[in-house]
């Protein structure tokens, strides 16, 4: 063999060559917020969103509840004019200040129901996936039924029955009827099942890592293994989930207004405009089109977001 | 001095000067920078390197199997029996792949179809090349397990590729690449995700099917015990490039690139006392997206001074049937 | 089997001792009501010491347990039967306090550098959370102060401790993982294959940093690896381990020099030799078949299906685990 210069091997640990501290430091956060900027239609239904959410909410300083309530009936039925510029109900009301505050209410709920459903979901969906067994099998069972409970009935037979019994509550300087508690409870304890699956599978995935092994044998307390671990892990279904479902709960409330039996008069949401609005179709476009339109609106939107976050949060994308 | 092995064979597959790059939202890879080498009838040469050196992406460029875009063949020519293999159609390719050159893969899980059985999967080739008809086609996929050592071979035929082991799924790949005598075996880490009494097994295997054929075999790896057993002739390649090239005996006695020997020196061994701590390489393999000026081993290359930074050294004569691209004479320590 | 006793009863116990350990896994069947139809014997019986200081070798193929063995003394799996004591902590029967003192003094270090980190984390979380199990330090000052140390230790820039996982290579990703078991200053370490998924020049890097630390903090480790040239190079004693049992142990040079059972033989005999003179000299047992399933293993020995000089005796009975010589221990027949 040749004798070669080489020398023995040096003592002390190799250092980093410089190229290895070349890259600038990228959380997974500000990838996912790159990814997310390259979809326009994301964008735009974040902006829309928003300028939906800042007029329901905003429009609070230009009008007030009552000027959303006060009934003209001398007014009714107006066309959109500059002084009602969205036309005015089969009672005088200004369609623009109820739709201003029934996007409140439609908002609300859509938030508050998916806050119920995401709150029962992951909890649900971590212990079953976490644990197995016969824990897993009672959840699942018990997810199953749920499932088999068509919503809207319940819905329907909870909303006839319970609307009454229920107080009103004070919140942000209105009053709702008690109704929209019973909505917002029906919609988020029937919704929740989906994302418990979810989560149950997301769990049963990544809980097979060597990372959580490595985290059992470091001792690290069960509890912390999940909400610290796991969790962040599978923030991204979760968070598309929830996304998506503040559309499904603003539909749905809508939907039951439509019928009748959701949010009672005077509150106005946009669906029960739209209940409101069913005997004058033709002759009236005003009294649908404009919560219609609203309603539209904000589905599409939350739903291009939805779409946008799930591509920017998957971390097989390519990237960048 | 040409550098050549001048064994008087033919040489029946010669790559010269292939570039190839992937265009990626970063950037360009530059995966393969400029290799060129040859292959004689009957001959097995050894492609060894680390991950990401460029050794697969060289061969599947050279077979057409690399996606265009975002791959590109910048430059350079594979020619196999008078033809540009790089020049070729999709279809005139279609009609080499499993019939002259034959393509054995790393993973025998996934390089099957699992919801096809093994002899539907064998008989492809012979289907697709040969036109053999049904009796004709079972009775030679019989012979070919036979042929790599599976028992019962024909019963085996209506097995799925779960029924089989690791180590029985890489032999039915290499039965399905020798179906239609090819003059050209490619073995792209074969043995990497086995065992390694099987892979002792698969080694025999090829060893003993290339010389009742009288194959050709280019075997991929970078497992520098296994080439030590099976080549010929060696290619050592690193960030796209061939570093050094030798006879099989003459690589390992007396490697001239110092990163041949810098891996050899890391390398423990099963049949030495062990004498002193293994020498460790610094660094990291490079960054493929930076385009290459100068030698890509400097920064890890303890030799290395202003002229390594500065031009890329050709592969020169440094011995008989001996090359290596580098600037340094490592027999004297000096700069050549 | 018989229980192994150090033949020389040095002044210390031994650090760790696994005593007929076996760790079964139910397979269940039916639609409502699972019944267990049968189990995997994923490890089925073994015994060793490991005295402080030392490193002993558990080596073996696919599907020999070796890996379970490994997780199931650290507690990670709960064992089926057997006794498993680390520093005078019985594993199976620890309480909660003693539980939480084993994880502190006896850790892990994992294959797979990609799953091993929560991509979610901090290097700065990774390697801190022991710290923070174990409320080893006041505060978050301190504990980012030995984090800082302790990626120094390794080789790792403490520039980058805020950054994530995906941002660094394979070994430095394996360095992480090396800082994180140190970071409770354990006294017994299971290296569960280090380095079989990093490239050959980072091995010996990773190889050579764990010897330093090893020296350094008196580390006992359990190294779980295939690679038996690695094995060689970093073990005082070796274990090879076939489908559950271990088969043999013998002390480092005796057992490459001199091994007894017909599987050791064998395993040896197969692994690639880097210098083609020596690999085409020595004699090559080539074992038949495939590596049976632990749901069923062979009856009598369980390697006599493949044993090249198999007899009777072997089909009917066990072999007893015997001494053969000093602290040379072989469960074979035909050794006795």
């Amino acid at each position: 063999m040749t004798t070669t210069t080489l020398e023995q091997p040096q003592q002390g640990i190799p250092r980093l060559t410089p190229d290895e501290l070349e890259t600038p430091p990228l959380s997974l956060s500000q990838l996912t917020w790159r990814r997310f900027r390259r979809h326009r239609m994301a964008i735009f239904g974040a902006i829309t969103l928003f300028l939906i959410v800042v007029y329901a909410f905003g429009g609070m300083l230009v009008f007030s509840e009552a000027d959303a309530n006060h009934t003209e009936t001398g007014n009714a039925l107006q066309a959109p004019t500059a002084q009602h510029p969205f036309g005015t109900d089969t009672i005088g009301r200004d369609i623009l200040a109820r739709t201003i505050y029934g996007g409140q209410i439609s908002i609300i709920i859509g938030l508050t129901a998916m806050l119920v459903e995401v709150i029962f979901g992951v909890t649900i969906g971590a212990l079953s996936g976490y644990f197995g067994g016969w824990l897993d099998n009672v959840l699942m069972r018990i997810t199953e039924a749920v499932l088999v409970v068509p919503q809207i009935f319940l819905l329907l037979v909870m909303a006839r029955y319970f609307s009454q019994s229920i107080p009103n509550i004070k919140f942000i300087g209105r009053t709702f009827s008690g109704s929209v508690l019973v909505i917002i409870f029906v919609i988020g304890i029937t919704s929740w099942p989906y994302l418990a699956r979810i989560v149950r599978a997301q769990f049963l995935s990544v809980k097979t890592n060597d990372f959580i092994l490595a985290a059992r044998a470091t001792g690290t307390s069960t509890r912390d293994i999940i909400i610290r671990h796991i969790l962040p892990n599978i923030s991204a279904p979760i968070i598309v989930s929830a996304t998506l479902s503040v559309a499904a709960a603003i539909i749905l409330e809508a939907y039951i207004s439509f019928l009748g039996l959701g949010v009672k008069p005077p509150t106005a949401t946009w669906g029960n405009m739209l209940e409101g609005a069913y005997n004058y179709i033709e002759s009236a476009w005003w009294l649908w089109f404009f919560p219609g339109i609203l309603i539209a609106l904000i589905v599409l939107s939350i739903n291009f977001l939805g779409d946008g976050l799930r591509d920017a949060l998957d971390p097989h994308s390519r990237a960048l | 001095m040409d550098g050549n092995i001048q064994t008087g064979r033919p040489k029946i597959l010669e790559v010269n000067n292939l570039r190839t790059r992937f265009h990626i939202a970063e950037g360009i890879v530059h995966a393969v920078n400029g290799v060129s080498l040859y292959l004689r009838q009957g001959e097995t040469i050894g492609l060894v390197g680390e991950s990401g050196c460029g050794k697969s992406v060289t061969m599947m460029s050279i077979m057409g199997l690399i996606p265009i875009p975002p791959g590109e063949i910048a430059s350079g020519e594979a020619l196999f029996n008078g033809k540009d293999l790089l020049k070729l159609s999709e279809s005139e390719i279609e009609d080499i792949r499993g019939k002259d050159i034959a393509m054995v893969f790393q993973d025998p899980m996934t390089a099957f179809n699992p919801v096809l059985t093994i002899g539907r999967q064998l008989s492809e080739p012979l289907r697709v090349h040969i036109g053999l008809n049904k009796d004709e086609i079972r009775k030679r996929s019989s012979e070919l397990l036979s042929q790599v050592g599976i028992p019962e071979p024909g019963s085996r035929l209506a097995d799925y590729p779960h029924q089989f082991s690791g180590g029985m799924r890489q032999r039915a790949m290499i039965a399905m690449a020798l179906s239609c005598r090819p003059s050209i075996l490619i073995a792209d880490e074969p043995t990497t995700a086995i065992d390694v009494t099987i892979q002792a097994q698969i080694v025999e295997l090829v060893q003993t099917i290339r010389s009742d054929m009288n194959m050709s075999v280019i075997w991929i790896t970078h497992d520098l015990g296994v080439v030590a057993e099976i080549a010929d002739r060696v290619m050592v390649m690193y960030a796209g490039l061939i570093l050094e090239e030798a006879l099989v005996d003459d690589l390992y006695e007396d490697p001239r690139h110092p990163y041949t020997q810098a891996l050899l020196a890391a390398l423990p061994r099963v049949d030495k006392r062990r004498s002193k701590r293994l020498l460790s390489i610094p660094g990291a393999p490079p960054n493929l997206l930076v385009p290459p000026s100068g030698c890509p081993f400097v920064p890890r290359c303890q030799f290395a001074f202003d002229r390594c930074h500065e031009e890329m050294p050709e592969l020169t004569c440094v011995a008989v049937n001996h090359q290596a691209a580098c600037w340094l004479d490592v027999t004297t320590g000096k700069p050549r | 089997m018989a229980d192994i006793q150090p033949s020389n009863s040095a002044a210390e116990p031994p650090l760790v001792e696994v005593d007929q350990l076996k760790k079964h896994f139910p397979i269940r069947q039916g639609l409502i009501f699972e019944r267990e139809i049968g189990s995997v014997k994923a490890v089925d019986g073994i015994s060793f010491f490991i005295q402080r200081g030392e490193t002993l070798g558990l080596v073996g193929e696919s599907g020999c347990g070796k890996t379970t063995a490994g997780r199931t003394i650290l507690g990670l799996y709960p064992l089926t039967g057997g006794k498993v004591t680390i520093t005078g902590i019985s594993v199976d029967h620890a309480t909660k306090e003693e539980m939480r003192t084993f994880r502190r003094k006896a850790q892990m270090i994992f294959q797979d550098p990609y799953a091993s980190l929560n991509p979610r984390w901090t290097v700065s979380a990774i390697i801190g959370e022991p710290l923070r199990v174990h409320q080893l330090l006041p505060n978050e000052t301190a504990r980012q102060e030995r984090v800082h140390e302790l990626m120094l230790r390794v080789g790792l820039s403490p520039r980058l401790i805020n950054r994530f996982p995906h941002e660094f290579s394979g070994g430095q990703r394996q360095r992480i993982g090396v800082a994180r078991a140190l970071a409770s200053n354990p006294e017994f370490i299971v290296c569960d294959e280090p380095i079989s998924a990093l490239d050959v020049s980072i091995q010996a890097q990773v190889v050579n940093l764990l010897e330093e630390l090893q020296d350094e903090f008196n580390l006992t480790y359990l190294f779980i690896a295939h690679d038996l040239s690695m094995v060689r190079h970093i073990c005082d004693r070796v274990a090879v381990m076939y489908l559950g049992i271990i088969v043999e142990l013998a002390e480092r040079n005796e057992l490459y020099e001199n091994p007894l059972h017909p599987y050791s033989q064998a395993l040896l005999s197969a692994v690639p030799i880097p210098d083609p003179k020596r690999d085409r000299e020595r004699r090559r047992i080539i074992l038949s078949g495939e590596i049976p399933s632990p749901i069923n293993p062979p009856k009598g020995c369980r390697f006599h299906p493949r044993c090249p000089v198999a007899i009777d005796q072997c089909k009917q009975l066990q072999p007893e685990w015997r001494e053969i010589s000093p602290r040379h221990w072989v469960a074979c027949h035909l050794a006795a």
